[in-house]
């Protein structure tokens, strides 16, 4: 026996080792016709490590103190050694994050991996992405510019919003009666600590339910069901190492380029990844002419504007940007399709999707921009379709099957098809851009 | 095929009103700040501009007197010609005059500009800077073009001379404001009712160049590093993990 392999057994007397390394990498058979977009689940993974890594740098040399922050940030960009680096690498992050989470999230509605089995992975995907959103709220107040500010005033005092307990509530949740230096204090606790940790936890939670039920795959078929009877193997699956940790590897690459281009060439992204007012130091005695969340929560924002108050109060809309994030948790129980992914659907999931496509990149749109008459219509009929895809999602994919029959094995990636995909959600996404762009 | 060219077509078709929308929105269009933050000569004035100009209301507490090394200024420059007597060439360009003084002087206090030309953009300052005019109804006699109501006096006035506001009938019968120069200044020229402003333009457009260095003294250097990461991951990581992708995937069908 080697020196190697007689520590080796020495740590899995005592540990695990070796049978976790075999379950989660080495023996876990992943389907063999992973596409395109498989690439943004290990993307997910890089962007939590970068952003974990540049914010302890980050916290070495930040104040979190209201007399202090704004300046403290621009040390960073300015005395830290390669301070600035790590700082756009952090505001990027938090930006990447959201795209390579919401493309993610995509891959699960047009393949239908939330499906039975796996409903719980869907879950859990929810929360880590509503602790995600929580995380970027509160980093972004840490800056203390113009936009940390307002944006946190804006936020915090939709809770104010709630019937009785609202006013007292937004109170609890700042520490003061306005955002101050108690409101930076417990945000950067959260951020730095309390959320980073659930969510960390979250993600654990989320690979280990895909390891135990196994991950889908773009036809949607079950590749457990037709295994080798002779080694127990799906037939259709190969090891996650080494196979898709090198293509892994060439996703990595890509985002990289894409990553490093916006980092050292275009850190402020037209002022969408960081807004030009947030280069004004908090002041709670003037208020900005234009208040716009970050891009990531524009299309929630847009819901928020667009629900009308009525009855005495603002709380409906409040209510239905709520609603909009945890129908998301409830898609398993939604769809009712007998067939998990979109190449065997029928028209009606097709159209549908198509439409929330549109609504979705229009709210987020409509979000970024003042409000005016016609921009609330369009908002509220955006809103509406969003809704509508979630809610009438047991009516429309009932027995909605396409004419092709979900194949017994997985099939070979068809290039042609998956180009006039991606042409067809790109032309839906600029379209709709456009459109929201120009009303 | 012939779909997707239709749906590029469509693409490229509903991308024009886009130029027109995004004109239109938030005031006049501005002109383009003539500025290069490469060139260290119109740096090293800006700084000097600046260091004389501005920088006895306003401070720029972000930024240290010996980082204008980046410009190709030495120590011993920065001492003789931009440090004022008690600093030291460490120090940052922050000033005596205190907050609370300033709002009761000058009615708000000055805001500091280390990053105003990351908020507010070059070719704002570059307007903003140039675009002065005699206001009597102002408690100092200046108002500006871009920033109405202004608190600031004209601190080159003697430089610009004077302008006025006029308001002309623009395309489509909607009123335009102009500004023109009716009293030359020491560098501007009055010819045969013509204003020649190139000097004073100059001037202020590398006041300008450093405002936009100095909102982010990284940013050359930032470029510079940006080429070799992006060679490394283009033409070293990328083709490496394409091969090595294709080598382990080629017994997968």
């Amino acid at each position: 026996m080697s020196k190697g392999q007689s520590i080796l057994n020495w740590i899995d007397e005592r540990f695990p080792l070796s049978s976790t390394m075999k379950a989660h990498i080495t023996e876990y058979y992943a389907p063999k016709n992973f596409n395109f977009w498989y690439f943004f689940g290990s993307l997910a993974m890089l962007v939590l490590v970068i952003q974990i890594v540049t914010g302890i740098f980050l916290t070495m040399n930040y104040k979190p103190d209201a007399a202090t922050a704004f300046l403290s940030v621009e040390y960073i960009m300015r005395d830290v050694a390669g301070g600035w680096i790590i700082r756009y690498m952090h505001s990027t992050g938090a930006s990447m994050f959201f795209i390579v989470v919401y493309l993610h999230m995509f891959r699960g509605l047009i393949y239908g991996s939330y499906k039975q089995p796996r409903e719980l992975i869907w879950v859990f995907g929810t929360l880590i992405f509503l602790c995600l959103m929580a995380e970027a709220f509160m980093g972004y107040l840490l800056p203390w510019g113009q936009m940390s500010f307002w944006g946190a005033q804006v936020i915090v005092n939709l809770f104010g919003s709630i019937p009785v307990i609202g006013p007292d509530l937004s109170v609890w949740i700042r520490g003061d009666y306005v955002v101050s230096d108690a409101t930076l204090n417990r945000f950067f606790a959260l951020h730095v600590i309390a959320v980073p940790l659930v969510l960390l936890a979250l993600v654990v939670a989320h690979l280990v339910a895909l390891h135990e039920v196994g991950s889908n795959n773009p036809d949607g078929v079950e590749i457990k069901k037709n295994k080798d009877p002779k080694t127990g193997i799906p037939l259709d699956g190969i090891p996650f190492h080494p196979y898709y940790t090198v293509k892994d590897v060439l996703g990595v690459a890509v985002f990289l380029i894409v990553f490093s281009a916006i980092v050292f060439f275009m850190p402020e992204m037209g002022g969408f990844f960081l807004e030009h007012p947030n280069f004004d130091p908090a002041d709670p005695l003037k208020t900005p002419p234009h208040i716009a969340p970050v891009w990531y929560f524009t299309p929630f924002y847009a819901i928020l504007r667009a629900i009308p108050s009525f009855l005495g109060t603002q709380v409906w809309g409040v209510l239905g940007m709520g609603a909009a994030v945890v129908l998301i948790a409830f898609l398993p129980w939604l769809d009712k399709s007998p067939v998990k992914s979109i190449r065997y659907r029928g028209p009606k999931f097709k159209f549908m999707l198509v439409l929330f496509i549109i609504a979705f990149i229009g709210l987020g749109i409509l979000g970024a921009m003042p409000s005016t008459n016609t921009r609330t219509v369009i908002a509220q009929i955006l809103s509406a379709i969003y809704f509508a895809f979630f809610l009438g999602m047991p009516i429309y994919t009932k027995n909605d099957v396409g004419s092709e029959p979900v194949p017994s094995r997985v099939t070979e990636t068809n290039a042609k098809r998956q180009l006039r995909f991606l042409v067809l959600v790109a032309v839906t996404v600029v379209g709709a851009a456009l459109f929201a762009m120009n009303v | 095929m012939k779909t997707k060219i239709r749906h590029l077509i469509a693409a490229a078709a509903f991308m024009l009103p886009l130029g027109a929308a995004v004109a239109s929105e938030g005031g006049p269009a501005l002109e383009k700040a003539p500025i290069d933050i490469h060139d260290t000569e119109s740096l090293q004035r800006g700084a000097q501009l600046f260091t004389n100009y501005c920088l006895s209301c306003h401070s720029a507490n972000a930024m240290r007197y010996n980082r204008l090394a980046d410009i190709g200024l030495t120590e011993d420059q920065i001492k003789e010609n931009l440090l004022p007597p008690d600093a030291k060439v460490g120090d940052t360009m922050s000033i005596a005059m205190g907050k609370k003084d300033a709002k009761v002087w000058l009615g708000a206090a000055p805001p500091d500009l280390s990053v105003i030309a990351r908020s507010r953009g070059a070719d704002y300052l570059y307007a903003y800077l140039r675009g002065f005019y005699r206001d009597d109804t102002r408690p100092t006699g200046w108002n500006n073009l871009v920033f109405d109501k202004v608190g600031m006096p004209h601190v080159f006035w003697q430089w610009q001379g004077d302008q006025v506001l006029k308001t002309v009938k623009g395309e489509g019968g909607h009123e335009e404001h102009q500004l023109e120069l009716v009293k030359a200044g020491t560098m501007t020229k009055l010819e045969n009712g013509k204003a020649n402003t190139v000097e004073f333009d100059r001037r202020m457009a590398d006041l300008t160049n450093y405002l936009v260095y100095m909102g982010e003294p990284a940013q050359v250097k930032r470029h510079q590093i940006g080429y070799v990461v992006l060679m490394f991951l283009g033409l070293l990581l990328l083709p490496l993990a394409y091969f090595l992708k294709k080598e382990y995937w080629k017994d997968i069908h």
